[in-house]
């Protein structure tokens, strides 16, 4: 067994993992307050890392600005199809927010394809970021180490938010009694479009932190999206740590089957989800109730 | 006579295409504690939910202090100074008890401390980290009544609260009531247990079909039991 090998699979699931971490917590505290199943989840990730293009190919700003301007821009866009659309779909059955956010990723992918085709394009890895450490039994790309270790802090920083603080308190009440909530005197139709927007902008963050490392392709979003559903499903929808955990460790489970047994990689994810339907069909770390 | 706190007005409301009220009309004067009762499914829990704003089809008017608030959304009549404790309780079993304790926001100077809170129900105080839905019944609703005296709403609704507890909490409430009445709260209270509403309450409306159809001043509540009675059907 080559460890070389193993390490650097690892890294990669890790890294992957890191994406399924971001996209699937988008997904659950969307989910959780809206009711709404946002399949527009991998455009808008596509979107980030477009945004990160556009930003330096137009204006000259490169990875740091990007960071924080793509989620800003690409969550306000969110907050445009929120108010315009989304918000009449609350009261009916999760189908529809399904039909409307997959019709609007549909749309957003062919205006990009058709604009930009289907092969990536370049960007570059911030030069504070190139390079590569060598930790002895194998060499870490600094871009990837800090792609793991920035998504982490995002995702505990979004949990911590939401679980052991005042402004959280109320997102969680919300997800369970929107009514009463408002009847408190909290403006709840505020915070749903809030929430929305940032969720959106979680994903076109991840945006942002892949185009170095996958380039900017306006199917990127469609690739990764699947896998993304079948983590929610495995983590439970709603439950913010398991999102957290689940992207992480179904990464590094992807990583490990590519070294022992590569021709399941590309299925691992989705035979552990038909497993856990099996069993726990509310997810690992669903609400039972 | 004293203007009144609530004014009522031919207050309709709908769920859907059922229309549930037909012209709710009645006074609540300031530092009143005044009932609904009726049967089940006369319109007592809608009609305060129709108040709050909760029921979104709704006509006539409300009026707080002489304020219309019938157009107001339920979180904006929230802040005018109006506090609603629903029947179910509405603890959130995602909170714990202290976060569900302090999560309604304060909307006027005035309200009770946390340590009052706990004066009035000390249960709560050593349950804090518990999850909400822990609680016994009793507690639940010591916390859903309590949660709302922090905001500094001097206009309270409770829609039955002493329903399924036990007599010795339902003696609990009813002091509770009756101490928060002597710190000058207007209350508003759905009750189907019209013994402890006597205990409590300055005077009785009774609705019936929507409407209201007759109201009991609690001096004259002994001499009008045949009628009660008759309204009730007990």
């Amino acid at each position: 067994m080559n460890t070389q090998a193993l390490f650097s699979q690892l890294l990669i699931g890790a890294i992957n993992g890191a994406f399924y971490a971001l996209l699937s917590l988008g997904l659950s505290v969307i989910f959780g307050l809206l009711n709404i199943i946002n399949f527009a989840h991998g455009a808008q990730y596509m979107m980030g890392a477009f945004a990160a293009y556009f930003l330096l190919q137009w204006a000259g700003l490169g990875y740091w600005t990007a960071l924080l301007v793509a989620p800003v821009v690409v969550g306000l866009l969110g907050i445009l199809i929120e108010r315009t659309m989304l918000k009449w779909l609350y009261q009916l059955d999760h189908l529809y927010g399904l039909l409307l956010t997959f019709g609007v990723a549909l749309v957003i992918e062919g205006v990009f394809r058709n604009e930009f085709g289907s092969s990536g394009l370049p960007y570059t890895i911030p030069p504070q970021l190139t390079g590569a450490y060598n930790l002895g039994f194998m060499f870490l790309p600094i871009y990837r180490g800090w792609v793991v270790l920035f998504s982490l802090v995002i995702c505990l920083a979004t949990w911590y938010v939401i679980e052991r603080t005042k402004l959280g308190a109320y997102l969680r009440a919300a997800t369970e009694n929107p009514t009463l909530v408002q009847a408190f005197g909290i403006n709840v139709p505020r915070m749903i479009t809030l929430t929305y927007g940032f969720g959106v902008a979680l994903a076109a963050l991840a945006g942002v932190l892949a185009a170095p490392i996958y380039q900017v392709n306006p199917l990127m979003g469609s690739n990764l999206i699947i896998v993304v559903f079948a983590v929610v499903v495995i983590g439970g929808l709603g439950s913010i740590m398991g999102s957290i955990v689940t992207g992480f460790a179904l990464g590094i489970v992807e990583g490990f089957t590519k070294v022992f047994y590569p021709e399941a990689s590309n299925t691992v994810i989705f035979v552990i989800m038909a497993l856990v339907l099996l069993v726990r069909p509310s997810g690992l770390f669903g609400r039972t109730t | 006579m004293p203007e009144p706190l609530l004014a009522v007005r031919d207050l309709h409301a709908w769920y859907g295409e059922s229309h549930i009220l037909h012209g709710v009309a009645f006074d609540v004067r300031p530092g009143e504690v005044v009932t609904l009762l009726g049967r089940n499914g006369a319109g007592k829990s809608t009609t305060l939910k129709a108040i709050m704003g909760i029921v979104r089809r709704r006509t006539g008017s409300v009026r707080l202090a002489g304020d219309e608030l019938i157009a107001l959304p339920s979180n904006v009549i929230a802040r005018r100074g109006i506090a609603f404790c629903p029947e179910e309780r509405g603890i959130f079993a995602s909170l714990n008890v202290e976060e569900n304790l302090v999560l309604p926001p304060v909307v006027k100077p005035g309200g009770l401390g946390v340590g009052a809170i706990f004066e009035l129900f000390p249960n709560l105080k050593e349950r804090l980290r518990s999850q909400g839905t822990k609680l016994s019944g009793g507690e639940q609703q010591m916390l859903a009544i309590g949660r709302i005296l922090r905001t500094g709403a001097r206009l309270l609704l409770l829609d039955e609260p002493t329903e399924g507890l036990a007599p010795v909490i339902v003696q609990q409430i009813g002091r509770t009531i009756e101490r928060l009445k002597g710190d000058g709260f207007t209350i508003l209270l759905v009750e189907q247990n019209f013994h402890f509403a006597a205990t409590v309450a300055d005077r009785h409306y009774v609705v019936e079909h929507g409407r209201v159809v007759d109201m009991i001043p609690n001096a004259a509540l002994a001499a009008s039991m045949d009628r009660l009675h008759e309204y009730l059907g007990v």
